[in-house]
């Protein structure tokens, strides 16, 4: 019976691309839309994403999000490095200070001032030099997608080239010399990150009484890092969170206090509902159009639970396929933007999140038309 | 779809024979109040096991009302109608359907062939809705078709055939699971006469020497030939039952012939 199924449903092409169009405009815009927010959100922790190296951040109790300094006494850090099972901490600076270009243009940048002694919390990768020649006079670090854009330099040509090595930049009236360019994930304003150490980084730094902005703190093999999250909570009265538990408190924030969620909710909603506005129509129009052949079937004795299973089957093929060409196409557009400032990232729990959207939509659109078969007089066949 | 329903043969008739329909006092009401209309009035008619009845009569005296109740698609209001020893009103929904499925067959005046599926696969819905595997399914389809003289046309799409082709399909379909009642509502009146003559012709070939019995609604006098017996209808019920000329003397069932230019009962046609 279900091959009758799937050769009535493909019968009518027209109706039949009608339907999967409406899949996959809605999974096409659930996918490519939660990609982009998934992708800004992820922006607003790119720096700890970029410091793979520590478990655990500490930090001022008050603070809610990367971005947001309250700088600790330098106190903190003996007291962080002396709590049991902390393998190591180190300082870290991270502050929004503004470079001189050699045009006479200011741009603001994320300094990431690093532990001088380890150079904890390093870039991912480098792509030129390397990270110890921080150590260097002047030395900072600059990601690459910063030098090729807002930290390029005039070429004298009237034109622009990529900031390179050996080039210098004035950081709050202070020289830095380039000594490297690395790879970093664009952050949620798009700045440049120029890394240096933390002793340089309180040069380049307004004069201020506290400046260290976080302590890193990489746990003891086998301690459970939410327990020395606690510890480190009890003995400094600080706030220390996981990688994980940060990430998701910096996320929140941006939830919680911007209009983004709101519009890509809104976005995704309106695909949502006009991808479902589609397939329930056309789907319930199909199933219409054919209810004279169910009516047929119903009458020869088949069950309305065969019959039901016959409109399920139909929908979950519209749904697979165009919850599929939908999510392809997502990606399609993500690989074609990967190389511009877009944000894009399709985690498998996108696909779940579109995947159960679909499914819900085509199981509505099932439900609507299944009412009608369950409803449908046997009778109604001899009708003319 | 497994489960199976087996009517009972508790009809049998003293003479010997046996009852696959007994319809008492049949009323059927579509609709309430003011919009009610009484499509049956108290239908009392029986169908003898392997015997084709027609049932005639004009536009909107309850014909189709009536094939539906006895075809167990169509529940009536008072009255008693027992199909193959079942009231099917007792029947839950599966059970009915199961018994429809095994029972009976159907055959109707627009085909209601499906579309989408060639010749073969269409005779073969009936088995496949009773769980028979799509291959036997298909190659007992496919023996019947050559049966109805289609043999060559199994792999054809419905639309590709002529009308009467069509019907023969239908016809097909209609017997391919061995049902014992066949209903058929005006099964050539989308036909030209020679082709009618034929589709019935074809009726009482597929039914000959077996138990089928057969309930034909027609407008056309001209296949009248072919009954057994005719009810006449008229206003929701049974006026009066005729012999045809297929008249079996054998069986002793009393009656009268209808002589051919008899008034048809197309003619009382109300508009
Ligand atoms: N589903 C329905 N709802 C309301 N009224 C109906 C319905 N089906 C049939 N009727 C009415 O019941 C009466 C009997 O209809 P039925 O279809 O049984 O007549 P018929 O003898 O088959 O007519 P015809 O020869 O035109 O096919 C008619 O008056 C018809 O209008
Ligand atoms: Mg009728």
């Amino acid at each position: 019976m279900l091959i009758i199924a799937i050769k009535m449903l493909l019968a009518d092409k027209g109706k039949y691309f009608g339907i999967v169009l409406g899949v996959t405009l809605a999974s096409l815009v659930i996918t490519q839309q939660g990609a982009i927010f998934t992708g800004i959100m992820s922006r607003t922790f790119a720096t700890v994403t970029d410091m793979g190296d520590p478990d655990i951040w500490v930090m001022d109790t008050k603070v809610q999000y990367i971005d947001d300094i309250k700088p600790l006494q330098s106190t903190a850090l003996g007291r962080v490095r002396s709590v049991e099972g902390v393998a190591w901490a180190a300082p870290l600076y991270k502050g929004m200070l503004r470079a001189r270009l050699d045009n006479g243009e200011f741009q603001n940048c994320v300094v990431l001032g690093l532990d001088d002694a380890t150079l904890a919390g390093g870039p991912p990768s480098m792509i030129e030099g390397e990270l110890e020649f921080l150590r260097r006079s002047d030395a900072v670090i600059v990601d690459a997608i910063g030098a090729r854009t807002r930290l390029a330099q005039p070429d004298g040509m009237g034109g622009k080239r990529p900031l390179r090595v050996g080039d210098t930049i004035e950081i709050n009236d202070r020289r830095g010399v380039v000594v490297g360019i690395c790879q970093s994930m664009r952050t949620f304003q798009s700045q440049p990150v120029v890394y240096t150490t933390y002793s340089r980084a309180t040069h380049f730094a307004p004069r201020e009484r506290k400046l260290l902005s976080f302590v890193l703190v990489k746990a003891m093999q086998g301690v459970d890092h939410k327990d020395l999250c606690d510890r480190i909570e009890a003995a400094s009265g600080l706030a220390a969170y996981t990688r994980d538990q940060w990430k998701w408190k910096t996320v929140m924030f941006y939830i919680e206090n911007t209009g983004i969620p709101i519009n890509f909710g809104i976005a995704v909603s309106l695909g949502l509902l006009i991808g479902a506005v589609i397939t329930g129509f056309m789907f319930y129009s199909f199933i219409a159009d054919n209810i004279r052949y169910l009516g047929t079937l119903k009458a020869m004795g088949a069950t309305d639970a065969t019959l039901m299973n016959m409109v399920l089957v139909q929908a979950l093929i519209v749904g697979t396929i165009g919850f599929g060409l939908g999510a392809g196409l997502a990606s399609l557009f993500g690989a074609a933007v990967k190389r511009s400032p877009l944000a894009f990232l399709i985690p498998w729990q996108l696909l779940v999140v579109s995947g159960s959207a679909v499914t819900v939509i085509c199981l509505l659109a099932a439900m609507l038309s299944m009412r009608r078969v369950m409803t449908l007089e046997p009778a109604m066949v001899f009708k003319g | 779809m497994t489960t199976q329903t087996h009517a009972s043969p508790s009809m049998d008739l003293p003479g010997g024979g046996s009852l696959a329909v007994r319809c008492q006092g049949v009323t059927k009401t579509y609709g309430k109040g003011d919009a009610a209309v009484r499509a049956l009035r108290g239908v009392d008619l029986d169908v003898y096991t392997g015997e084709l009845l027609m049932l005639v009569g004009p536009s909107g005296c309850g014909k189709t009302t009536l094939i539906s109740v006895i075809a167990g698609v169509l529940d009536h209001d008072e009255g008693a109608c027992r199909v193959l020893g079942e009231d099917l009103r007792d029947l839950s929904p599966n059970k009915r359907a199961a018994f429809r499925a095994r029972n009976i067959g159907f055959v109707f005046q627009a085909f209601n062939l499906i579309p989408t599926l060639t010749a073969a696969e269409n005779v073969s819905v009936p088995l496949l809705i009773q769980g028979v595997g799509r291959r036997e399914a298909m190659a007992r389809s496919r023996e019947l078709l050559a049966k109805v003289g289609l043999g060559d046309r199994t792999h054809e799409m419905p639309t590709r055939l002529s009308g009467g082709q069509q019907q023969r399909v239908a016809i097909a379909r209609g017997i391919v699971h061995n049902p014992r009642l066949l209903v058929c509502d005006e099964p050539t009146s989308a036909l030209d006469h020679k082709t009618g003559q034929r589709i019935l012709e074809l009726l009482r070939e597929v039914a000959a020497g077996t138990q089928l019995s057969l309930v034909v609604v027609t407008h056309d006098p001209r296949i009248f030939e072919f009954a057994d017996r005719i009810a006449e209808m008229d206003d929701g019920r049974v006026r009066r039952i005729a012999e045809g000329q297929h008249h079996d003397h054998s069986t002793g069932r009393g009656g009268f012939d209808i002589a051919p230019g008899d008034s048809s009962p197309g003619g009382k046609e109300q508009a």
